[in-house]
């Protein structure tokens, strides 16, 4: 009854149907794309018809072995996990000092670590992977990491740093009052307090680094792709591209791998939060 | 510790206890990984890159004249680079555009309470999980000559021959609608959830219509909210890259900056000048976004008193 009189003036205004209408088309739009991957990546051959003429799975077997997925997938999840943990250790402490001290020069920190956010990732990238091919660290699984860190380290700065802001400080005054030393207050205080947020942190930056295209694709080759540059490599090799079943198989296992973490990162975190990790350094 | 109970400031405090004062303190030594990681990726790098831009190629020099500003002389005037300017703000402007200003509607229905709510937005976050490649492989079976928006709308006898809709400028627009609205609309609900429900209500109240109530409450507050989003919306157009290859018509109407950028550091291996194509593209984007939060702040500062 509740739910009823709550939608009433909803269903009421024209807008509002409007909204609805393309919504819908935008919906379609989505659905269609993913349906037509998934059905694609099981067809067996497709071309003039509505669906295709028989189903298999064999291209997953064809798609695993033909772009050796077994190696492509352990970097993804390497190079991820290393990105993560790496920025987690250097963005909470940072994190922390610019939460909790007001110094001279802290606008132009805050700015530093907000360029490489706004800027266009090509726009960094091309110079940053000039200088990973001239000290001899390109196409290496180490330059594909440290790319990484450049976007993820501000990333976790600028999420962290509103989380322990609204950490009352007096907690932390409280425990020292009781005696305890500093590594206490961080192991016993602030540890438990910021492990919804490092948590939170850690996810989006793992789904950005699966995600990430650019950055890696300057510096990654054979042996450091992760998949989703192998699946663009796949799609442009010459000659036409590789057959586009396997490249739907392909993208189906990188949309199922992120959906995975994506519903992980709902548990943990609002939608809102994916993105919107700006917009509280944007008011200081 | 013995310094408690001193004044702050006095001179015959110790140097660590008035540095502390002004807020520098062992703490600090905890940023110190951060500023060594964007020091050596990012301004390092950076600075690099820019010190690359002018020391050009032979052949570039040669070709181009101007001595050590050859591949700017290049960028400038050689209409094949130039043109990829226009190109790529004739994709990001108007995506971004559409994407922010779809947004608000969207944001403004979705902000009361109803059933179905929850998978609602998590079908808008869907596309973040599809990413840029994924997208690109969907379009061209779903929208393709034979796929089955085509297929349908020749069912229907809507349309005679099939519509071309990827491979092109619209294929490319299609890709950053998909990937950009779910990002918009994301940013715009956390703006609008930050607005006090109050505010509107008081207005409501005082007999003020939904236009009334939208232009003169809503809209303002929300202003360098939709100047944030639509910066950060063109970013993520600015830099499209594998849509534009795949979905789009790289060699035509879709050859967007970064594909020059690309094409220069990969195929040419020339570093120089994809240096100078990727510091012209910050460049070009910083103009678009200084104008945005120039404008952000005349908007602001017009309907709110002079705060911004």
């Amino acid at each position: 009854m509740a739910a009823s009189t709550l939608e009433r003036p909803l269903a009421a205004r024209p807008s509002t149907w409007f909204v609805w209408a393309g919504m819908t088309a935008f919906g379609v739009f989505l659905l269609g794309i993913l349906v037509a991957v998934v059905v694609d990546s099981f067809g067996r051959q497709w071309f003039d018809t509505w669906l295709p003429d028989g189903f298999t799975t064999e291209r997953y077997v064809a798609a695993w072995d033909r772009f050796d997925l077994g190696e492509v997938v352990g970097v993804t999840v390497g190079v991820a996990v290393l990105v993560v943990v790496i920025s987690v250790l250097v963005g909470v402490p940072a994190a922390y000092a610019l939460a909790r001290r007001d110094f001279p020069g802290k606008r132009a920190v805050m700015l530093l670590f907000l360029l490489p956010v706004l800027m266009p990732p090509v726009t960094y990238g091309i110079p940053l992977a000039t200088v990973m091919y001239s000290f001899g660290l390109g196409r290496t699984l180490t330059a594909v990491v440290l790319v990484n860190l450049v976007p993820s380290v501000p990333f976790v700065i600028l999420t962290m740093t509103p989380f322990i802001e609204q950490i009352n400080p007096a907690i932390e005054s409280a425990a020292r009052m009781c005696g305890a030393r500093t590594r206490q207050v961080f192991t016993r205080i602030l540890a438990p307090l910021l492990v919804p947020g490092i948590l939170a942190a850690a996810i989006l930056v793992l789904v950005r680094t699966v995600g990430l295209f650019e950055l890696t694709f300057l510096v990654s080759g054979p042996g450091s792709d992760t998949l989703v540059v192998a699946i663009y490599r796949g799609m442009t090799a010459a000659g036409g591209g590789e057959a586009r079943q396997l490249i739907s198989a392909m993208s189906v296992i990188y949309t199922a791998t992120m959906l995975a973490m994506l519903v992980v990162a709902l548990r943990f975190v609002n939608p809102t939060q994916l993105v919107a990790q700006v917009k509280e350094t944007r008011d200081d | 510790m013995s310094a408690v109970g001193q004044r702050p400031g006095r001179a015959t405090a110790s140097l660590r206890h008035r540095l502390a004062e002004r807020g520098i303190d062992p703490t600090l030594l905890l940023l110190v990984p951060g500023l060594v990681v964007a020091v050596a990726l990012f301004v390092y790098p950076f600075s690099y890159g820019i010190g690359l831009t002018v020391q050009p190629t032979a052949a570039m020099q040669e070709q181009w004249g101007g001595g050590a500003l050859a591949n700017y002389v290049a960028f400038f005037r050689d209409p094949f680079v130039f043109d990829s300017v226009w190109l790529t703000m004739r994709l990001a402007l108007p995506a971004a555009l559409f994407n922010v200003l779809a947004s608000v509607p969207v944001a403004m229905v979705l902000r009361h309470r109803f059933r179905g709510k929850r998978l609602l937005t998590s079908l808008l976050v869907l596309p973040i999980t599809l990413g840029t490649v994924l997208t690109a492989q969907g379009l061209l079976i779903f929208a393709g000559r034979q796929g089955w928006i085509n297929r349908t709308l020749l069912e229907l006898g809507l349309v005679d021959e099939p519509l071309k809709l990827v491979n092109n400028y619209l294929g490319v627009m299609l890709s950053l609608i998909i990937t950009g609205f779910p990002f918009a609309f994301l940013l715009i609900s956390s703006y609008l959830s930050g607005i006090d429900p109050s505010l509107e209500q008081a207005a409501k109240t005082l007999g003020a219509g939904w236009w009334q109530r939208f232009r003169r409450i809503v809209l303002p507050l929300l202003a360098p909210g939709l100047a944030t989003t639509f910066v950060l919306t063109f970013v993520l157009a600015f830099s499209v890259f594998p849509s534009a290859r795949l979905v789009g018509d790289a060699m035509g109407e879709t050859r967007v900056m970064s594909l020059m950028a690309f094409r220069a550091f990969g195929e040419q291996n020339d570093y120089t000048m994809a240096s100078t194509i990727a510091l012209m593209m910050g460049a070009v984007e910083l103009i678009v976004v200084v104008a945005v939060l120039g404008l952000r702040s005349l908007l602001y500062r017009g309907t709110t008193g002079g705060k911004g």
